[in-house]
């Protein structure tokens, strides 16, 4: 940790989004983390892209569990709503905050642990209901906070600080996402910025359960020779299968790429992710497809990142329930109680 | 672009800006931390040795420091709630010289003569700077000047009310303390001459005394009412002259013009105006001094070229000026045309004539083998050395290159005096020593340091000033009454510890983006390698200002090149405190540059 606070001096550059706030105000504490923890970088993408994407802070929720990674929501959007819930049950309490208000963007912060193991649960069925967030898990495979015991997205085979060999295999949670029904999985790496920060872009603009799983090396109990999670192990082995490039209102398109190269996906809310295909037979939208490769790469040693799965449509919790529009706390009590007529004729219905 | 050789101490030099733009290389930063801890005399000390003379300069210096400052580019408005500042550096200098204990005993002693004799010509801040650095060494230094007491312009030209004589009495002290430095009254009427009694060397530091009169009708008719500045001011000094007539009109925008101004008002001037030629922004003086003029009821009157003194009955009765405009013509070159608005007629009984300076030197020969450069009449002086064409004559000071500020003739007066001193070794005097450089780490343990990295927020402290009626009616009351401890110590944590330098070691780093993230200033970027304008054009914030170096490092794993942008960089030590391996580290350079002596000759 730091004892000093960053100094409020920016640099004269500093430039405003269309809704008036600078990078710098959507920062938030100095980090506790460890010096050069991977979820530092995780929080300065997510900083830059709600500066980018010019969310204005009031109207986002963090939401997170326990652990190094649940810690990190004091460190970017100081200026938003924020819940640090019981260890593991962070997709309860936001799928309870999305019902009440669906106006507000959910970000779910989580951990390997947080998600993989005491929250293994509560993950799958927050996939499988639609929930419109974010979800990053911020997956550096061991237990931090206790000193470095593997944790359940260990790959097996890799070696512990101490030289304990992980003899259990690892979760894979991207691809228990895209099983359990998420309809946006990706998967990063928190030392590739240019790759991270058009995703979780993407993924706020995505209307429904996208899930990002962020590969975030523990500088202090994993970042040494036979670990799988360390920042050299990761950049040699990352195969970026596409890289994105979100483009929000009228931006002007720049880029110029080979044709066949690149898929253009128009979201619900305008938004237009470009799709720059480095695997070019690699489909995101094929769901058998997407598991396959993941499998494959995995089996060769490699790590697939990009943007691996979309949905192309499907029922987000809130029309699935034919829930009211309006957020709960802005209900009136004409809303909530509609009279005994009202009450009558559900009666009758159900005679 | 190339990877940055750190181990050249002019690259870190040059991000220390104050240090670099003082033509002393005065460790700035370094007795900025002195004077926040109370250590008054350490920091007098570390000036005393840069700059000669830390009281003196603390109240009168040009200081191109400030405008050089870092925290002037890097303050904004909004976040220190006031005007963006330099740190106040001139008059923190003073606040060493005002509170440090008695440091005589610190003072060096002259040691046995080594028998060579130097003449000094004048007894200015350059020819006392070579005394001092010469003296130490067992030199014999004769300073030679008009005058009845030593200091140059500092004593003749300088206002009481801006720096008292008991200033210049203590550090021209200081220096003739040291022992073998004498002082001879007299005028040099002869170059030749002085050569001829034999000295071993002769260094001219005889300023740029002649004021630059005005030849305009009228001139010769009310001349007992028309003043050159700088004789006028000296006359002051010397309470020759004790009184001026109630209207007066000082011409001229310089800093002479602002001391004339301002001492008029002290000897009975009550309608006291400014006129100059030019406008209020291209005025060569220095912005502090035109304030401090503006704030004692002096207006400057701008676009009025002087056209002709008006007397009547053999008296001065006012001047007619013609009113001007700026052109600017294809090549930005700026010329004066007149409004066509009639002649501006000024009442006025006394005028003070501030014009410019030149130098002269009628008592040169032209034959004694020192060659003149015939645009100017000026003596050929080599820059680096000060050395003259007649190889034992140096020059220094306005003497060398016109009129500078005391500064410059400190510096005039260190490069002299290491020449001279190889000159009579018998050594090239064009090779010069390199600074000196101390490096120390300032890492105490985890994140902290030995330096106070917390950055004040705080805009710039004005220095208190005495009651202006008070001041007006006392021309030997100082004007400002300087900071007192508590006002420096908040001053000087403006200070942003320049010196303090990141160093980057790449075989350490593991490129975890962890320094880039925290800083403030969005300085460190990892990318491709490239040329410099592609670089300066694609970092994290563009690098603007191609005054400040890049800092390349190579050797990353991933084969991309770590650049810093030296520009902007607040040495708050983030980068390294969010390091987990220890490849930033925060190391204080104090660079010292050399002066005359054993280091700097070659046997």
């Amino acid at each position: 940790m730091t004892y000093i606070t960053k100094p409020k001096l920016h640099h004269p550059s500093l430039k405003r989004n269309a809704v008036g706030f600078t990078r710098r105000d959507y920062e938030g504490q100095v980090s506790t983390l460890c010096a050069g923890c991977g979820h530092d970088s995780i929080s300065a993408a997510i900083v830059q892209a709600c500066y980018e994407a010019a969310i204005k802070p009031h109207r986002l929720a963090k939401l997170s569990g326990i652990g190094c990674s649940s810690k990190t929501p004091t460190y970017f959007l100081g200026a938003s709503h924020g819940f640090n819930t019981v260890h593991g049950r962070m997709p309860s309490v936001l799928t309870g905050a999305h019902l009440a208000n669906r106006e507000l963007i959910y970000m779910g912060v989580s951990g390997d642990g947080d998600s993989a193991s005491i929250g293994l649960g509560q993950f799958a069925h927050v996939m499988r209901r639609g929930v419109n967030m974010v979800y990053i898990v911020m997956n550096n495979g061991v237990y931090g906070l206790t000193k470095g015991q593997f944790s359940a997205t260990a790959d097996k085979g890799s070696v512990a600080k101490k030289g304990a060999i992980n003899n259990d295999a690892g979760i894979d949670l991207a691809l228990m996402a895209i099983l359990m029904g998420a309809s946006f999985v990706a998967r990063s790496f928190s030392g590739d910025k240019e790759q991270l920060v058009p995703l979780i872009k993407a993924a706020m603009s995505h209307p429904g359960a996208a899930v990002l799983d962020v590969i975030s090396p523990c500088v202090a109990f994993n970042n040494h020779k036979g670990s799988t999670r360390s920042y050299d192990y990761v950049r040699h082995h990352n195969e970026a299968l596409n890289r994105l490039d979100v483009i929000t209102g009228s931006a002007p398109i720049t880029a110029r790429y080979e044709p066949g190269s690149m898929v253009e996906v128009e979201m619900p809310d305008g938004t237009a992710v470009r799709l720059r295909k480095n695997a070019p037979d690699y489909d995101p939208s094929d769901k058998a497809a997407a598991l396959a490769r993941i499998q494959e790469q995995d089996s060769a040693g490699e790590i697939a990142t990009g943007l691996l799965y979309l949905a192309p449509g499907g029922g987000t919790l809130h029309e699935n329930l034919n829930t009211v529009e309006a957020p709960l706390n802005r209900l009136g009590e004409a809303d909530l109680c509609p009279g005994s007529a009202a009450l009558e004729s559900i009666n009758k219905s159900l005679r | 672009m190339e990877e940055t050789n750190i181990d050249d101490p002019n690259y870190f030099l040059r991000v220390v800006d104050c240090q670099w733009a003082c033509p002393a290389h005065t460790p700035v930063p370094e007795y900025i931390r002195k004077i926040a801890h109370g250590k008054y005399s350490e920091a007098f000390m570390i000036n005393w040795v840069s700059n000669v003379f830390p009281g003196i300069l603390g109240r009168t210096c040009d200081r191109p420091c400030e405008p050089a400052c870092r925290r002037g580019r890097v303050e904004d408005p909004d976040t220190v709630g006031g005007d963006t500042a330099p740190v106040a550096i001139c008059r923190l200098k003073r606040v060493a010289a005002d509170y440090k204990d008695d440091v005589s005993a610190q003072m060096p002693r002259a040691p046995a003569l080594i028998g060579k004799r130097i003449a000094c010509v004048g007894a200015g801040p350059a020819s006392l700077s070579v005394a001092r650095d010469l003296a130490v060494l067992g030199y014999e230094i004769t300073l030679i000047d008009h005058n009845p007491k030593m200091g140059g312009l500092i004593r003749t030209q300088i206002p009481r009310f801006r720096l008292p004589e008991r200033v210049i009495d203590e550090e021209v002290g200081y220096i003739t303390g040291i022992g073998n430095v004498h002082f001879d009254n007299r005028s040099v009427g002869s170059l030749k001459g002085l050569l001829d009694e034999g000295w071993d060397a002769v260094f001219v530091g005889s300023g740029a005394p002649r004021g630059r009169d005005l030849d305009i009708p009228g001139r010769d008719e009310g001349a007992a009412n028309i003043h050159v500045g700088i004789d006028w001011l000296s006359s002051v000094s010397f309470e020759h002259i004790k009184n001026i007539g109630k209207r007066v009109i000082v011409l001229g925008g310089g800093n002479t013009a602002m001391d004339c101004c301002r001492t008029a008002r002290r000897l009975g001037g009550e309608d006291v105006k400014v006129i100059v030629r030019s406008g209020f922004e291209e005025m060569k003086a220095s912005p502090w001094e035109k304030e401090d003029a503006i704030a004692e009821d002096i207006p400057i009157i701008n676009w009025h070229v002087p056209k002709e003194f008006v007397t009547e009955g053999g008296r001065l009765v006012g001047m007619n000026f013609e009113i001007v405009r700026a052109e600017y013509d294809d090549n930005g070159r700026r010329k004066l045309v007149p409004t066509g608005e009639p002649d501006a007629f000024i009442e006025c009984d006394d005028v003070l004539v501030a014009v410019g300076q030149e130098n002269a030197f009628p008592w040169i020969e032209r034959d004694i083998g020192i060659e003149f450069d015939p645009r100017w009449d000026m003596p050929k002086v080599d820059e680096l050395t000060m050395q003259s064409s007649l190889p034992k004559v140096f020059f220094g000071g306005d003497a060398a290159f016109g009129p500078k500020n005391i500064i410059w003739a400190v510096a005039h007066g260190h490069a002299a005096a290491i020449s001279i001193d190889r000159f009579l070794k018998g050594e090239d005097v064009r090779e010069r020593p390199a600074p000196m450089v101390n490096i120390v780490s300032q890492k105490m343990g985890i994140h902290e340091w030995s330096y106070d990295n917390d950055v004040a927020l705080d805009s710039r402290v004005a220095v208190p000033h005495l009651p202006k009626a008070r001041a007006l009616s006392d021309i030997g009351a100082e004007v400002e009454l300087g900071f007192d401890p508590e006002l420096a110590w908040k001053e000087a944590q403006r200070c942003l510890n320049c010196d303090v330098q990141t160093v980057f070691s790449a075989s350490l780093c593991i490129e975890c983006d962890a320094c880039t993230d925290i800083c403030p200033m969005d300085c460190i970027t990892f990318t491709r390698n490239g040329g410099e304008d592609d670089l300066r054009s694609r970092l994290s914030a563009p690098a603007l200002n191609t005054e400040q170096p890049l800092y390349v490092a190579g050797g990353l794993d991933t084969g991309r090149v770590m650049v810093k942008d030296e520009d902007l960089c607040l040495h708050c030590g983030l980068c390294a405190e969010r390091c987990p391996t220890g490849a930033w580290d925060m190391r204080k350079y104090l660079i010292e540059t050399a002066q005359a002596g054993p280091p700097c000759r070659n046997n």
